[in-house]
């Protein structure tokens, strides 16, 4: 009933070894289920991006050398493509939580039946490919299109505005292709406040206001911390649209890049921007991982 | 009582007070629909530039489309791609997310963090990567190096829908089948699989999608006879507006749609 | 695969040998070096509160649960390192764990099919099944469309069906509400014995472990604090943890009068002799044992009786409860049964009373430093 006493000590230890080595067994075997998929991630993403890594600090005559960052640093050009990258990314974000929040409150008051088939106006644009919306968005803002004509018609303006090929045409449509990404983990994380919050805020005199300001908004940050997250950083690295949309005069990290391969196959400035750009990147999820737990709200978007 | 004035919450919010929010989010609403569906009205204009609404209707863009070999080539290899990285991407990230399911291994949460961090790779740095490196051993331009990158782009998706079904799913009936049993392969197939059928469909309907709509690999890594449907479309556009780019959107915008409403249908019967 | 073949009704039960096993989450014992003989055919309850290792120690049989030590005995064949589905062991679910798309006869015939069993003694052997846990006529349903206390004889019937040697049931009644509850306790005892199989049951509820088992394992931080009959383990507690776990009771210090028997304010509660330790001795006295020495013929040769103040008086339907001080702020609680008006006296806070207790009544355990 008692532990046994010391004479029967090595009685404890009984099977331990064995025991041991069965639990390594079933959990190496276990593990080793995610080993396809691990290497085919190594292939694809580590190692590739582990050789731009030294390849960044390779100078043009084949020696280690600092010089791709210190023309980073000592060129305009580098500091105005990421000043560039960071304002389209900032904007982008902003105009999503705008227009996001309203959408994803609007979205969680719905009975679900509803909501399921409202919420196809978010998912439809989410799995329709990016290079068709962003065509479409050309089509729409350019000098003869349909905004324009429309705005004329109703008299908004009078001569065609120059709508695309420019920063607005680059934020309407990358703002139109984020929306989702930030309406999604939002929605589900607004769908986890206990309505009985409001009811309590509610019988402790809050006027409605008063109560979606300090119970709801509070509550549904962590949703919309984790959907601006999953925006900023996308736009960070975005490309088809800011070469599509932008017209040559916005000029993103990741256009420069491409720039760079396709007129001067430069691969050390290349890989030296993209190292930058995945640093950046890094630095935003490490400093929001810091501030935020959006650990679930990230990975729950399905 | 109208609807105007009935109580839209249990906190006597009525739908007048409301009425506001309604506005605003259908406008959005319409903002994010509109430009999905605006290709397919274009696609059937007659004329060169498109207008809205077109003058005159015609089938031409569909013609230049379905008649042209480059075209056709480019579809036929990104239907290639997209249903091979969907046969490879969903077994690996179904067993991924079962193996970092089910185990209690300390590592658990190093290797999830691994396997998603093509998400977190801006995919710009991930194509002139697997360029560079696919270059070196001759994969460039193929198949299988298209579909090996596809592959890392869809997997993460696979495991994190898989994980989500999972996370809803009572592990403690592969114990009792187990219990009953059956070994654990058997207990997976029989017993948790059928469960979490619909999750599976949906991550391979999604990883089909990652590749075939995928842009900035296939314009690195794809090319020559095995160019996608996307390379094509994106030169195009950086180039001229070509009308045929409307009909093929047109198509691509009907596929996806098909492909949710699948989802969504199969999401239903699910519960 | 083993006992298919055999047709009897009872299954052969087996006993369990447990030894040392010993599991550590981190630093925490969840199960410390625990002996635990568990005889062929008996229903063992295990029994703590939540933490106290008892799923722990039922997963380790169930095979679930891999120990870091030990050793875990059927009959004469240690099981420890066999995987689950070489156990040939039963297991009922808290959440039941019914494969939702499979039907009822579908989810009973699952270990038949695993076993090789043929289709037609498969379809005779769940009709038996069903007839057993009261369902017949209901394989065809889904497992959407039963009640709870429908899908607890599913998924028993599941787990005996293929007449395993054990029966494992982890909380298997616990989702049910209070009634049925009650009554799938007699049901469950009565299963065991038609079933004669050798069941361990785990529970954190006390008055089903004393209604349903043979015997009782009270456990406690990973180790056994008791483990015997259920009258026994009422009566006679072991330990502080045991006493006050188990049914209601108040724990009170003992002190030596001036004979030299333990005594509590003044009262020789006890004729036993008991030897000076350097903890001492504590009274455990059971509110139902206690009654008004006012009304009933006291005996002062087996009676310690006391005076007391009411505190509180409360009716609870078939019982009342009496809450009397002792002197110096010492509470007891005394329970009656209300068939006789008498036996509750009309007490109201403030009465003066005389509360007694049989000698022969008095528990006394070795005191230990209270938490």
């Amino acid at each position: 009933m008692n532990r046994p006493d010391a004479a029967e000590g090595g009685n404890r230890d009984r099977n331990a070894g064995m025991l041991r080595a069965q639990e390594r067994r079933e959990e190496w075997g276990l593990l080793s289920l995610a080993a396809p998929a691990l290497l085919v991630i190594v292939l694809v993403i580590l190692i590739p991006v582990g050789w731009l890594f030294y390849l960044s600090f390779i100078g043009g005559d084949g020696q280690f050398s600092l010089e791709h960052y210190r023309k980073m640093v000592e060129y305009k050009s580098y500091a105005r493509t990421f000043a560039t990258t960071f304002e389209v990314s900032i904007l982008t974000t902003g105009i999503c939580i705008l227009l996001g929040y309203p959408l994803a409150y609007f979205l969680a008051l719905l009975p679900p039946r509803w909501a399921g088939i409202f919420m196809l106006a978010v998912l439809l644009p989410f799995w329709t490919s990016l290079l068709v919306r962003t065509y479409a968005w050309l089509v729409l803002l350019q000098r003869k299109g349909m905004l324009n004509e429309f705005a004329i018609h109703i008299g908004l303006w009078d001569s065609p505005v120059k709508l695309v090929h420019n920063m607005t045409g680059t934020l309407i449509g990358m703002a139109h292709i984020m929306l989702p990404f930030l309406v999604l983990p939002l929605y589900s994380a607004m769908k986890k406040i206990d309505r009985d919050m409001m009811h309590a805020a509610a019988n402790l005199g809050a006027s409605p206001a008063t109560a979606f300001r300090q119970v709801y908004l509070p509550l549904s940050l962590s949703g919309m911390v984790a959907g601006s997250l999953i925006v900023f950083i996308l736009c960070l690295g975005f490309y088809v649209t800011p070469a599509v949309l932008g017209g040559g005069r916005v000029i993103m990290v990741s256009t420069q890049i491409t720039a760079i391969l396709e007129n001067q196959f430069d691969w050390g400035a290349a890989s030296a921007l993209g190292v930058v750009l995945l640093v950046a990147t890094l630095l935003v999820l490490y400093i929001a991982a810091r501030f935020f737990k959006f650990d679930a709200a990230l990975f729950g978007k399905g | 009582m109208n609807w105007w004035t009935t109580p839209a919450s249990d906190t006597q919010v009525t739908h007048g007070d409301r009425f506001w929010l309604y506005v605003v989010a259908v406008i959005i609403m319409l903002l994010l629909v509109i430009p999905t569906f605006i290709v397919i009205p274009m696609s059937f204009s007659g004329s060169q530039y498109l207008e809205f609404p077109p003058n005159e209707w015609s089938t031409r863009w569909y013609g230049e489309y379905f008649g042209s070999a480059k075209w056709m080539r480019a579809t036929v290899t990104s239907l290639q791609v997209g249903v091979l990285t969907m046969l490879v991407a969903t077994p690996l990230g179904t067993m991924a997310a079962y193996a970092l399911f089910a185990s209690g291994h300390r590592a658990t949460r190093a290797f999830f963090m691994l396997l998603i961090t093509p998400m977190i790779v801006p995919v710009i740095l991930v194509a002139i990567g697997a360029f560079y490196a696919f270059g070196r051993v001759g994969l460039n331009n193929s198949i299988s190096g298209l579909v090996l990158a596809h592959t890392a782009m869809a997997t993460p998706l696979v495991i994190i829908v898989i994980t989500a079904a999972l996370r809803s799913y009572d592990l403690n009936q592969e114990r009792v089948a187990r219990s009953l049993g059956a070994t654990r392969l058997k207990a997976f197939f029989q017993i948790t699989l059928p469960q979490i059928r619909f999750s599976v469909v949906t991550a391979a309907l999604l990883s089909f999608l990652t590749s075939f709509d995928e842009v900035i690999i296939a314009i690195f890594v794809s090319g020559g006879a095995n160019a996608t449907l996307t390379k094509h479309m994106f030169s195009s556009l950086r180039d001229f507006i070509d009308p045929t780019i409307a009909a093929i959107s047109t198509i691509m915008v009907i596929v996806s749609s098909v492909l949710l409403l699948l989802t969504q249908f199969l999401g239903r019967r699910g519960k | 695969m083993t006992n298919s073949e055999s047709n009897g009704a009872a299954s052969t039960a087996l006993p369990i040998h447990i030894q040392g096993l010993t599991k550590r989450y981190g630093k925490l014992h969840a199960l410390d070096a625990v002996d635990l003989d568990i005889r062929s055919g008996e229903f063992l309850t295990l029994l703590g509160p939540s933490g106290s290792g008892k799923t722990t120690l039922l997963m380790a049989i169930a095979g679930f649960n891999r120990p870091d030590a030990g050793s875990i005995r059927f009959g004469d064949e240690e099981v420890i390192l066999k995987p689950p589905h070489k156990r040939d062991v039963g297991m009922v679910f808290q959440s039941y764990a019914l494969f939702p798309h499979m039907s009822v006869a579908g989810n009973i015939a699952f270990p038949l099919k695993l076993r090789g069993v043929s289709e037609k003694e498969c379809a005779e052997r769940v009709n038996e099944a069903l007839e057993t846990v009261q369902l017949s006529g209901l394989g065809e349903r889904g497992i959407d469309q039963l009640s709870g206390g429908q899908r607890q004889r599913v998924a028993l019937a599941r787990a005996f069906v293929f007449r395993p040697r054990i029966l494992l049931m982890d909380e298997p009644l616990s989702a049910l509400d209070k009634k049925l509850r009650e009554r799938m306790q007699i049901e469950l005892k009565h299963l065991h014995r038609q079933l004669g199989v050798t069941t361990v049951y785990v529970t954190h509820d006390q008055r089903e472990a004393l209604t349903m088992s043979d015997r009782i394992a009270v456990i406690n931080h990973g180790r056994l604090a008791q483990v015997d009959t259920p009258e026994a383990i009422y009566n006679h507690p072991a330990n502080a943890f045991v006493a006050d776990f188990i049914g209601e009771s108040t724990m009170v210090p003992l002190s030596r009068d001036a004979s030299g028997s333990l005594s509590f304010a003044g009262q020789r509660i006890t004729d036993k002799a008991y030897e000076d330790t350097a903890e001492g001795w504590s009274l455990v006295v059971r509110p139902e044992r206690l009654f008004l020495a006012d009304t009933a013929g006291v005996d002062p040769e087996k009676t310690a009786v006391f005076d007391v103040t009411v505190r509180e008086s409360v009716f609870q339907g078939e019982t009342a409860f009496v809450l009397v001080d002792i002197g110096d702020d010492t509470e007891l609680a005394l329970r009656f049964g209300t068939g006789s008006a008498e036996a509750t006296g009309g007490l109201k806070p403030g009465d003066r009373a005389r509360v007694g207790l049989l000698r022969e009544d008095a528990i006394v355990i070795p005191r230990e430093r209270q938490p």
